[in-house]
């Protein structure tokens, strides 16, 4: 077995990017996938936080990198799940301390013992971008429902292609139903119309994420919250279910919203 | 409900997004900004007239995109004097 090498990344700041990494790693991982999750965000170190790691750091990426400690000692334990690890980024250092060599490398390095390697990437098309996509063999890319965001992952579906890889897989985040119910939010078919690329998840708005976020425990743990409902379901379409997208489905066709009308018509009733 | 509905369908700001969105993609993924565009523009009315009377007014370069492949389309309209035959 050898695991496979997801990157997550964006473009735009700010989308989502190391919520999207910790909750599908701590998706996989709970059922029962091998998983480790990379920051590859050096000088701006957040996965840790997000995970509920930043206590537990002792080395981190470019302390293996440089020699100074063993790749195993790099990587962080979760507190929850046992096959799911985190490897930090250096906090001190910037992107050049990494090469996209060095990424291929440990990420070789870990693919016999683990089933996915998740790479959080950092925002913008630099080198720490290219640290990040260098060993994917899956990338995925990370946008909200709003021109900019849509606009960068434009750009970096680009790159990706230019560096050959296989076509990215789109996570639409932050989505508002209720914004796209109004006409007043970019909705997934009007996203994937202009990106041309596959969809592997909508992830709604959700207040949870934040409390999860003030908490450092992943919302994919909250068995309630739509969010985390919605990086399950992407972890399992990772694993090659092909479970039906959401808010297409509700969101498809004029006869669909007709019936959610008379739906929600007769429940008012 | 009804009243969200007929208002999406005359269509909200995701629809000004949509359109912005895909108007600036396709002059990021050629690499071409409207005044390179322009640029162009002239130098091909240059390069035309000199083999044929064109009307440089009415000529129109735009980008399309559909999906995929993108396409400089040029609308270059001859000046319209009909060559009598001798």
């Amino acid at each position: 077995m050898s695991a496979t090498v997801v990157t997550v990344t964006s473009g735009k700041g700010g989308v989502g990017k190391t919520t999207a990494t910790a909750n599908l790693g701590t998706a996989l991982a709970e059922i029962g996938q091998r998983v480790v999750c990379i920051d590859a965000d050096i000088g701006l170190r957040n996965l840790d936080v997000v995970m509920g790691l930043e206590n537990r750091i002792v080395y981190d990426l470019v302390d293996v990198i440089e020699g100074r400690c063993k790749l195993r000692q790099a990587m962080i334990k979760d507190k929850r799940l046992s096959d799911l690890y985190m490897i930090p980024a250096a906090q001190t250092r910037d992107k050049t301390a990494v090469s996209p060599e060095d990424m291929v490398r440990i990420a070789d390095d870990l693919r016999p013992k683990h089933d996915w390697v998740l790479i959080d990437s950092p925002a913008g098309i630099e080198r720490g971008f290219r640290n990040a996509l260098a060993p994917a063999d899956i990338v995925l890319i990370v946008t909200n429902p709003e021109v900019s965001a849509v606009r960068d992952a434009d750009r970096i579906i680009g790159m990706t292609e230019a560096e050959e890889k296989d076509e990215p897989k789109l996570i639409l985040n932050r989505v508002k139903p209720e914004m796209v119910r109004r006409g007043e939010m970019l909705r997934a078919e009007d996203v994937l119309d202009i990106l041309a690329i596959e969809l592997i998840g909508v992830v709604p708005e959700d207040e949870s994420v934040l409390k999860a976020s003030n908490q450092g425990v992943p919302v994919a743990l909250n068995g309630r919250s739509k969010a985390g409902r919605a990086y399950r379901a992407i972890a399992l379409r990772l694993m090659g279910d092909e479970l039906p997208i959401e808010e297409l489905e509700a969101e498809g066709g004029l006869f669909n919203r007709l019936t959610r009308m008379v739906k929600a018509g007769g429940q008012a009733a | 409900m009804i009243i969200d509905w007929l208002r999406a369908r005359r269509g909200g700001s995701a629809k000004t997004a949509k359109k912005r969105l895909q108007f600036v993609l396709v002059n990021d993924r050629a690499g071409l900004s409207p005044a390179k565009i322009e640029a162009m523009k002239d130098d091909l009315i240059a390069a035309i007239s000199r083999h044929v009377d064109i009307d440089s007014k009415r000529v129109e370069i735009s980008l399309t995109n559909d999906r995929k492949k993108q396409r400089l389309v040029a609308d270059i309209p001859l000046a319209t004097r009909r060559q009598r035959a001798h």
